[in-house]
């Protein structure tokens, strides 16, 4: 069992603490998250997983494994890659349905919107959409699948 | 400037003084002193703007003209001192040429949807740059769907200079208007405008200058420059946001229908038949901006203070100093390399984007403009989606271009690990 979406959200918000809210070492911590996260192939990199509404590109691309979410995401922007992969860390190997119900707490706490602005917030808004349409969309799948098996 | 007059003016200058005057610049931004490098975006004000729009509000605060009662007269006249005080600094022929717009964009609206659809038809042409800012290249596209006329771009060179050789090809009797930048508001490029409106008139075009940029530092004279419009923002040059002056020679305004109707602009009304006022009012339909036309006048009276010469010499060396610092950071693509350029630096890192550069420096307190600036072609044309940009003003110091060059080391260096 991967950790629940309210563990992961738990750590995410004990690591940014020990940062003291300091934007550089912040952003500089945000950058080293995306870092993390594999590049996606180029020619996965293409306008139908664009995420619409970044003023970055940001590619997203969802999968599903034994009933559960698989996410795999780029972007162009470090920082914008760094603050999808903590998305990606929340919602991964998770169930659509969990993510469709998701409360994303660790936003308000990490002070997120203090340090990365409002163009940036409404990008960050268009990840976790895209994200939770992405799941209702398997959500949707799974019930029309259940219902056809019975 | 020769060298002489330059060191004269840079002495003059009271770098200290000076940055008493803006209070907005003695703050901390996450938790570091504030850097602003936005001035091209929008200039801060100084102490006397700010007076002047609370005086106003304070005391004189009236609807202007037709009013008899003391309040109205103070209004008025606050009102159309500025008039004067801008006829004078950009040397028109006569106060009555400048008309109170809501800025530069409005300006531009304004003379595309009167004298544009009075002079243009189907088939002429109207002639732009490729770095024309979009509230330059906006209107005149409407224009030209409207009419069935043909929009001509004017290309620029690897360096962000106009190629005049193409505009001389681009010119012929179908040229109703060029409408051009003067400074480059993404490069800095100080375009040679005289020339351009030269070569217009010989094609019996007339010419619309976008002053935006260049108003504040450059010494503008309408009637030297003889260009038909001219056209800048308050807020460009340390006065108030939403006001904005559009010059025009009489015989076009005279000529020009009225923007907008309702107040201020008729002689008089009847069901039956409206007649117009003269210009400037003929332009200038319902209550203006009071408040801020009148806080213009104290910019203007600010700038002349400290003497558009002494600002060119300190803007200059500000500006020589970046490029110098600047081209050590590993990795720093300088966009717009003019001849002749002022007041910006434009640069990219092609590993990092710029958006991240723009919200690193932030954090560091550092204000900078990141991204297309309004300018979208002439990103294009240079194969971008965007630039950081630096733009400086008369209060920024070199000390501040130094920690513009220590953050962005720092983060290209942390970026790059």
């Amino acid at each position: 069992m991967p950790q629940s979406i309210t563990e992961v959200q738990d750590e995410i918000i004990e690591e940014f603490a020990l940062l003291d809210g300091d934007p550089e070492m912040t952003n500089f911590y945000i950058m080293e998250l995306g870092q993390k996260l594999p590049a996606l192939d180029e020619s996965q990199k293409v306008d139908e997983n664009t995420v619409k509404g970044c003023q970055s590109k940001v590619w997203l691309i969802p999968a599903m494994e034994d009933s559960r979410m698989h996410f795999e995401a780029d972007s162009n922007s470090a920082i914008t890659k760094g603050l999808v992969s903590l998305l990606v860390r929340v919602f991964q190997d998770q169930t659509p349905s969990e993510i469709v119900d998701a409360d994303l707490y660790f936003i308000d706490k990490i002070g997120m919107n203090r340090f990365i602005g409002t163009q940036r917030s409404n990008g960050f808004a268009a990840m976790i959409k895209q994200m939770k349409l992405f799941a209702l969309v398997s959500k949707e799948q799974q019930a029309v699948t259940k219902s056809e098996e019975k | 400037m020769n060298t002489e007059n330059a060191v004269a003016a840079a002495t003059q200058f009271d770098i200290d003084q000076i940055r008493q005057d803006f209070p907005i610049l003695h703050q901390e931004v996450n938790c570091r002193p504030l850097i602003y490098l936005d001035n091209a975006a929008t200039t801060q004000k100084p102490q006397s703007v700010i007076d002047a729009l609370t005086h106003y509000y304070e005391k004189d605060n009236a609807n202007i003209h037709r009013g008899i009662h003391t309040l109205a007269e103070r209004a008025t006249a606050a009102f159309e001192e500025t008039r004067q005080a801008i006829h004078r600094f950009i040397n028109s022929n006569e106060p009555e040429e400048i008309v109170f717009t809501k800025g530069t964009t409005d300006g531009i609206n304004l003379v595309a949807s009167t004298f544009g659809r009075m002079n243009v038809q189907e088939g002429d042409e109207i002639i732009i740059s490729a770095m024309e800012h979009h509230s330059n290249i906006v209107p005149w596209q409407m224009l030209c769907e409207e009419k069935g006329a043909l929009l001509k771009v004017i290309p620029v060179n690897d360096r962000g200079e106009i190629i005049l050789e193409e505009y001389k090809k681009l010119l012929s009797d179908k040229t109703k208007l060029v409408s051009i930048v003067y400074v480059s508001n993404s490069l800095g490029t100080i375009n040679p405008v005289e020339e351009i409106i030269d070569l217009a008139h010989e094609h019996g075009a007339s010419v619309l200058i976008d002053g935006a940029q260049s108003t504040a530092y450059l010494d503008i004279n309408v009637q030297a420059l003889n260009c038909d419009f001219y056209v800048f923002s308050g807020h460009k040059i340390f006065g108030p946001t939403g006001v904005g002056v559009l010059y025009g020679k009489r015989r076009h305004l005279e000529k020009m229908p009225p923007y907008q109707g309702g107040g201020e602009m008729i002689k008089s009304v009847s069901f039956e038949k409206t007649t117009y006022n003269d210009i400037p009012y003929k332009f200038e339909a319902g209550t203006p901006n009071i408040a801020d036309v009148v806080a213009l006048k104290a910019a203007i009276e600010y700038i002349n203070q400290l003497g558009k010469s002494a600002m060119q010499a300190h803007e200059e060396s500000l500006l020589t100093y970046a490029h110098e610092r600047l081209a050590d950071v590993p990795g720093i693509r300088f966009i717009g390399t003019a001849e002749r350029k002022m007041n910006v630096v434009s640069f990219v890192f092609d590993d990092i984007f710029h958006f991240d550069i723009g919200q690193m420096l932030d954090a560091r307190g550092i204000a900078v403009r990141t991204g297309h600036h309004c300018t979208e072609p002439l990103m294009n044309r240079f194969g971008l989606e965007g630039t950081i940009r630096a733009s400086f003003a008369i209060y920024n110091t070199k000390e501040e271009i130094d920690q513009l060059v220590e953050g962005l080391n720092r983060i290209v260096t942390m970026m790059r690990r």
